[in-house]
């Protein structure tokens, strides 16, 4: 019945939100190669760029001379990023762009480039400390401290609680830096109208970049059509237009040509944004019962030049314990910059606080579960975490195939159990949208937003088609422009939240406008009508189609434009999520093999569960893989990123992720919290659990993630 | 600079000639050329499996291809599995079973799963895993593409048996 408050449908009476919906308006596009990219972008005359990278880690450029390139066949433009006299301060810098009729011809010309360097001594280690504030580093030729004191905090009295305690860790963790590898690359297609810049840029921020253009190019921001129908991955770092971007833009103004500039996968991997290193000296203490009293932590890792690391403020991460000190370093190295990497700092924290916190519960002969869950009082959620461990035991046969760390069966492969807990916002972001309802009863809706690979399209078109009664056929959901009412970036979980929110209050008011006149054109009371199945109801009598309905709007039909986030409980906040894992570790070789993870997500309510639990298996086999296999490597005597390409820099295949259980935690309660984001938390966990199950099954800690063979086979070798 | 070559191939059923540099990756020329973007290039070494095409029945990632190696080729990609504009049974499955999430690598899966399927239409799991091992997604979704390329199978094999 309709009551003119904005709110979701009561809890079990909603026709399509948050069943199981399939990409009805992109995934056919995909499947049939479609599906336009930046990287397909291809208008008439369009030229290609291709960059000249510093192949040195820190160097100063002595020489450039791009003449030569010009006159290469093909050649149409060059750029130059970085001239003579400029400090360059990582492998894979860029130095120059070159446009031509086609790659091969802007790669000859790259080739034609003369530059000659002086090369400055560099730092790529990021977890050698003591070697880090010794070193002589130059920048600008001032000396370059490489340590950065990334604070130092205190809670209650750590000294004392130490000494007061039954039980005392101390143990080394960590995990290396990774990087993002979108399976597209960064990069735009530029063109000009005019004075009308036309950017398909492959970006989480189709309303945030415009203005990014603007600026550098000295055009009012009203001038740049940013387009984003379809993006290859992001997972936090594709925010920014970013200089190649511009570069793109300039070149294609100087010509007067289309301009497509893609980075190479080298290039993406050394310049495209990396998710920050850390490794942490922690000691931990429990009482006689295993209630942790104590946390004590020094942890310093890389950021790239800025010389930062994991934030201090998830440190201990998820439990909060009555004294805690916490300190970090932040090492500035010669490598590419940071970016956000899908839920930043907390899946490196979880991964250094809830293994140390396993190998306590180990110390004090307490099975890793109950000492979980003897310490959930410390934690932001404990009823939640409560419930949701019991389900994931149930889910994982936890309590049958548990044994005590290294005491499971004989002979070379061993199995393990662990788990972690994991913590995440998700709430909201700004944005508008605009939702259109014609005369013939189609309904659209606009956004400024994008479809990072979530489904998000499909999400708008559920909620609009739930809050009309209508088919999601009957929806058209327009998104990927700067030129629909703004929407926030996708990034931190909070597109699901800031997208249905306005798309469900634009629905309501522009429904409740139909309905007004009906009730005036039937004489029927307002508060009996309903929509379902394209009918509009009086109680459980047909009043008329949803078509005959919009017809009473007039031949314009109506506009309705929704904001958010509000206060009015569609969205909220704050979730958690436990997980759990079981592998196999082949002692000999030092293989570890993922036999099964589960994993509980808390997610409020549920707009598209087919798509929000992709983005659960998906964190999932993220996390297997910076668990396992993924890590930027720096050669210390070259400076270099010598696995920057899909051979080597390991990422899980089809086979290697085991078997995967999902299930959302979703009590009416949870449901009545409204919507909230899980793009994010389901990523944190896995690297500590899976670090869990391997010192539970060969009875000794992995220190650094990933846990490579060579990492599995030397904690063993010191065991 | 080497002289331009003429290719004759037949793509997706078509008789199709294109002029190629002999430097050129059949990939750039399915691309740039010839505008079939549903070719999609991840790494450009044979890695990740996005540009895999079927090359006289066999699946090839079309980046270690040069295109003059393409001359008299039975050439399919992304854009001809479809049977007229319906999604064809391994399209469908990967719809409905939410085995797509950015879409890059979907095309060279499709590919790679058509591939399988017509050299062994009753695959186990063990050898779907097997046989798209060659083929990396990162959002990520394994564990539906498994399901849906067993459901692409049996949806096949229901067919073939209603045909006979």
């Amino acid at each position: 019945m309709a009551e003119r408050t904005i709110a979701w449908p009561k809890f079990g009476q909603a026709q399509i939100l948050g069943k199981d919906t399939p990409r009805v308006y992109d995934g056919a596009k995909k499947a049939l190669g479609l599906a336009k990219y930046a990287a397909d972008m291809n208008t008439p005359g369009t030229l290609f760029a291709r960059l000249l990278t510093s192949p040195h880690a820190h160097a100063i450029i002595k020489s450039l001379n791009v003449e030569p390139a010009k006159q290469v066949p093909g050649v149409k433009a060059v750029h130059v990023f970085r001239g003579v006299d400029t400090e360059v301060r990582w492998e894979g810098e860029l130095i120059v762009a070159v446009a031509a009729e086609r790659p091969e011809q802007a790669e000859d010309g790259l080739r034609a480039i003369a530059i000659e360097y002086e090369v400055l001594p560099h730092w790529v280690d990021d977890f050698d400390l003591a070697g880090a504030e010794a070193a002589k580093i130059t920048d600008k030729g001032e000396p370059l401290k490489l340590t950065k004191s990334q604070g130092n905090q205190k809670k209650g009295d750590v000294e004392a609680a130490l000494q007061e305690a039954k039980y005392v860790h101390k143990g080394t963790y960590g995990s290396a830096v990774i990087t993002h590898m979108c399976l597209e690359p960064h990069g735009s297609h530029c063109e000009w109208k005019g004075d009308q810049l036309i950017s398909h840029l492959s970006t989480q921020n189709v309303s945030g970049t415009a203005g990014q253009f603007a600026g550098p190019l000295g055009i009012e921001e009203a001038a740049v059509s940013i387009n984003c129908e379809f993006i290859g991955g992001g997972f936090g770092s594709k925010f920014a237009a970013d200089e190649w971007g511009i570069a793109c833009a300039q070149m294609a103004k100087e010509t007067g040509r289309p301009v497509r500039l893609m980075l190479d996968r080298g290039t993406e991997l050394k310049v495209a944004g990396n998710r920050p290193s850390s490794l942490a000296e922690v000691t931990v203490a429990c009482d006689a019962d295993g209630k942790i009293t104590a946390w004590d932590s020094n942890h310093w890792g890389t950021n790239g030049t800025g010389g930062g690391t994991v934030s201090l403020t998830v440190t201990p991460y998820v439990y909060d314990p009555p004294n805690r000190r916490r300190t970090a370093t932040g090492i500035v190295t010669h490598t590419g910059p940071q970016r956000a990497w899908r839920a930043p700092n907390h899946p490196q924290a979880c991964a250094y606080t809830q293994t140390a916190i396993d190998d306590l519960a180990a110390v004090a002969g307490i099975d890793s579960l109950s000492f979980v869950r003897k310490n959930l009082d410390i934690t932001g959620r404990p009823a939640v975490y409560a419930a949701q461990l019991d389900i994931a035991a149930k889910l994982m046969d936890w309590q049958a195939k548990w044994h005590p760390r290294g005491k499971g069966q004989n002979g070379s492969v061993k199995t393990g159990l662990g788990l972690a807990l994991h913590t995440w916002g998700g709430a909201a972001h700004a944005a508008t949208c605009l939702v259109k309802v014609h005369p013939d009863g189609t309904v659209e809706t606009f956004l400024g937003s994008q479809d990072i690979g979530t489904g998000i399209r499909t999400s708008i078109g559920v909620v609009a088609a739930e809050t009309f009664g209508i088919p999601m056929t009957s929806v058209r959901v327009h998104i990927g422009s700067n030129k629909y009412p703004k929407a926030g970036p996708s990034g931190g979980s909070t597109t699901i939240g800031g997208v249905s929110g306005p798309v469900r209050r634009a629905s309501q008011e522009a429904l409740w406008q139909v309905l007004d006149k009906v009730a005036a054109k039937h004489s029927v009371d307002f508060a009996t009508l309903a929509v379902k199945d394209s009918k509009v109801w009086s109680g459980d009598k047909e009043v008329c189609t949803w078509k005959q309905a919009c017809s009473l709007l007039g031949p314009m039909g109506i506009e309705v434009r929704g904001e958010g986030p509000k206060d009015d409980g569609l969205t909220s906040a704050q979730v958690g999520g436990v997980q759990m894992a079981e592998v196999e570790v082949d002692t000999e070789t030092g293989i570890v093999r993922m036999k099964k993870m589960v994993a509980i997500q808390d997610i409020g309510l549920v707009v598209n569960r087919l798509t929000a639990k992709s983005q659960v298996l998906g964190s999932l086999i993220m996390g297997i893989a910076y668990a396992l296999s993924e890590e930027r490597i720096m050669d210390p005597k070259t400076g270099r990123f010598i696995n920057a390409d899909l051979e080597n820099y390991k990422l899980p295949r089809i086979g290697d992720v085991g078997e995967l259980v999902v299930e959302f935690y979703e009590p009416e309660s949870e449901y009545s919290r409204g919507v909230i984001g899980i793009g994010e938390p389901p990523v944190i966990s896995p690297g500590a659990a899976i670090s869990n199950a391997v010192a539970n099954a060969i009875g000794v800690r992995v220190p650094i993630l990933p846990l490579t063979p060579k990492r599995v086979l030397d904690a063993m070798k010191g065991a | 600079m080497a002289k331009k070559r003429i290719v004759s191939t037949t793509i997706n059923g078509d008789v199709t000639e294109f002029l190629c540099e002999p430097r050129q990756t059949l990939l750039e020329v399915l691309r740039d050329t010839l505008h079939l973007t549903g070719t999609k290039e991840g790494c450009g070494n044979g890695n990740c499996g996005s540009c895999t095409i079927s090359m006289n029945g066999r699946p090839v990632t079309s980046c270690l291809v040069l295109a003059v190696e393409a001359e008299g080729a039975d050439l399919r990609t992304i854009e001809g599995v479809a049977r007229g504009s319906a999604l064809d049974e391994v399209q469908q499955a990967f719809l409905e079973e939410a085995a797509l999430q950015c879409g890059i690598c979907t095309p060279g899966f499709i590919m790679q799963t058509e591939a399988l399927l017509a050299e062994n239409p009753d695959p186990t799991e063990e050898e779907v895993r097997f046989y798209l091992a060659g083929n990396l997604c990162r959002c990520t979704g394994y564990d539906k593409i498994v399901r849906a390329v067993l459901s692409a199978a049996r949806k096949r094999r229901m067919t073939a048996e209603a045909a006979k």
